[in-house]
């Protein structure tokens, strides 16, 4: 049989992923769980500043960092990697700043031309060294999370933790949280009103290049399991949904971290059931809860409307009534 | 320094992209007073606070705040700035606006305590705003805005005020709220700079003037400044801001 869609077997889906001995899906779910659990918090702050396309940016101009670092460390080593991703990140803030600042380019403009040329110069990088880089494009562009090396277990005093990527991946999550709990007031008035920031003492810029900081690495780590393209979905489908359910920051963020956990899970099934990339079923996963919230959000909307408009009919208030009353 | 000025400006000159939109501009503002600031649009009024409180880069020139930097004596200025300035959809609570203006006085990673809700709370009540504390923000009318923003400045409890525009888009009952306020601040005395667009009314609700367009025109008490000539050299040849000083002058005399 050679059908598009693989049969469904409620058992192979949803059963087998759980029970099936060495846990690998249960490590690629969690996995799944932290990057867009990470990417989601920085991304809610994205969003409220409207920097959206900045995690785009800094996705893309990430690359020529890893090469690099890649190149002179001479191995996969993740601290080189890290660095080097760091500094591509700074430098792309910095290139933003600087051409929107000192000239009269707009800041998506500008945002245009400093990622799109770093990744360029990523592009050309593996190209010219593609024998000594051990990096696959189609890798960097969309990772595989079912991929994600589970060899490797980090233990602490004989306690074994988890295989290495995800424990790592864990520890960015947390980090990200601690940093947003701990921080929750300055990024709240630099993002809402950076005047106000300063003039309380808070110092915009340094918030600012904090949160890049904070997305340069958060997208690095993610960028095995998710690639380039899909963490920028990783960063914006959580936030998005959570704003059209709450008008509350601190609820948001809590909805952000449920929606993550929400689309690891059902990914990870969707991804098993149509035996295709787990990263890409993640993100379908998550855009699908995104669409339901926002369609539940319609019928609710037209549910309020038309009950106003009974009550309206019941207390008068039509056209009648507007010609009574002028009688 | 207990007899240092609220604010002091020296040779004050501010650029954008290397284009000057202020000149030049020198001024000594004594405590306790109420000070309009007024100029045909684009004149540098927002740019001139802003470079005050130090949010813009100056081209030279200094600014003194009680005999200091800005940047050392941030807790004893104030900010309103221009409503539009912020996102009103932003996922805050009236509450919350109000709160930022503690955080100035909380130190890092301190959450406000009990006594800044009771603050917070107090200036609310004053803006008649205490009935729409757990509003989103994006729920409230202008004018109900422009009084969030003003008790969140209340809640800073600062010294010296700098005031954008706060009675642009609000009605006549709201405006008078607000001016009584102004009035209950400088009682306290506390120093307000306020920007404001109406001739008629300048003339009645400031004890100064700041007549500015890209350099200061004329700068001192209400009754001084306000005349023919030096609105006229502010506004130019515009007709009908110049009628309609004329009018406020034929009122007065
Ligand atoms: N961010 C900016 N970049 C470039 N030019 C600016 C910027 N902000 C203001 N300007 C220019 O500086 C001048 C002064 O602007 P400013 O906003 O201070 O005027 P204003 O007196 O507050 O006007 P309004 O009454 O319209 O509020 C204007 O010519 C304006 O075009
Ligand atoms: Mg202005």
């Amino acid at each position: 049989m050679n059908e598009l869609i693989p049969a469904f077997s409620f058992q192979r889906v949803f059963v087998e992923p759980w029970t099936q001995p060495g846990g690998g899906f249960i490590w690629i779910a969690l996995m799944g769980f932290f990057v867009t659990a990470a990417c989601g918090l920085v991304g809610n702050y994205l969003i409220l500043r409207r920097m959206a396309l900045v995690g785009d940016a800094i996705s893309h101009s990430v690359l020529p960092g890893i090469v690099i670092a890649f190149l002179l460390a001479k191995s996969r080593n993740s601290m080189a990697m890290f660095v080097g991703a760091l500094a591509a990140g700074g430098l792309t803030t910095v290139i933003i700043e600087t051409i929107h600042k000192r000239s009269r380019v707009k800041q998506d403009a500008a945002i245009g031309i400093a990622f799109t040329s770093l990744f360029a110069l990523g592009v050309i990088l593996i190209s010219l060294f593609a024998s000594k880089v051990d990096l696959d494009q189609e890798c960097v562009l969309y990772g595989e999370i079912a991929f994600v090396p589970l060899e490797e277990i980090v233990r602490i005093g004989g306690l074994g933790l988890g295989p290495l990527p995800v424990v790592r991946m864990a520890a960015v999550t947390l980090v990200v949280a601690l940093l947003v709990i701990l921080f929750y007031k300055e990024l709240l008035v630099s993002s809402f009103d950076p005047a106000l920031a300063v003039s309380l003492g808070i110092n915009s810029s340094l918030v600012h290049y904090g949160l890049m900081a904070m997305l340069s690495v958060v997208v690095v780590s993610a960028f095995e399991a998710v690639g380039a393209i899909l963490v920028v979905a990783m960063l914006i489908l959580p936030g998005a949904t959570a704003s059209l359910l709450s008008q509350r920051l601190p609820l948001m963020l809590g909805l952000t971290v449920l929606h993550a956990a929400l689309s690891a899970v059902l990914g990870l099934h969707l991804g098993v059931w149509l035996n295709c990339s787990i990263a890409g079923a993640m993100v379908v996963a998550g855009t699908g809860l995104f669409c339901l919230v926002w369609v539940a959000g319609l019928f609710k909307w037209y549910a309020v409307r038309s009950s106003n408009r009974v009550v309206g009919n019941k207390s008068g208030g039509g056209v009648s009534d507007l010609l009574n009353s002028s009688t | 320094m207990a007899d240092a000025p609220p604010l002091e400006i020296h040779d004050l000159t501010v650029a954008y992209h290397k284009k000057p939109v202020l000149w030049g501009v020198d001024l000594v503002v004594p405590p306790g007073k109420l000070v309009g600031i007024v100029g045909p649009n684009g004149a540098g009024k927002s740019t001139l606070i802003k470079a005050a409180m130090g949010l813009l880069p100056v081209s030279s020139g200094w600014v003194k705040v009680f005999g200091e930097s800005v940047a050392k004596n941030f807790r004893r200025v104030g900010y309103v700035p221009q409503r539009e300035s912020v996102d009103w959809d932003f996922p805050v609570s009236v509450m919350d606006v109000v709160l930022m203006g503690r955080y100035g006085k909380l130190g890092l990673l301190k959450r406000p305590t009990k006594d800044d809700h009771d603050k917070a709370r107090e200036c609310l009540d004053k803006v008649k705003m205490l009935p729409y504390a757990n509003r989103q923000i994006s729920n409230l009318s202008g004018g109900q805005q422009q009084r969030v923003f003003l008790a969140r400045a209340l809640a800073q409890e600062s010294e010296l005020y700098f005031m954008d525009e706060p009675f642009a888009g609000v009605d006549a009952a709201t405006e008078s709220a607000i001016i009584a306020l102004l009035h209950e601040l400088r009682a306290a005395g506390k120093t307000l700079l306020v920007v404001h667009h109406d001739l008629p009314t300048a003339r009645n609700y400031f004890d100064m003037l700041l007549l500015l367009n890209m350099r200061v025109v004329a700068f001192g008490p209400t009754e001084e400044v306000f005349n023919y000539e030096t609105l006229q050299k502010t506004y130019g040849g515009r007709l009908t801001i110049l009628s309609e000083v004329a009018e406020a002058v034929r009122v007065k005399g």
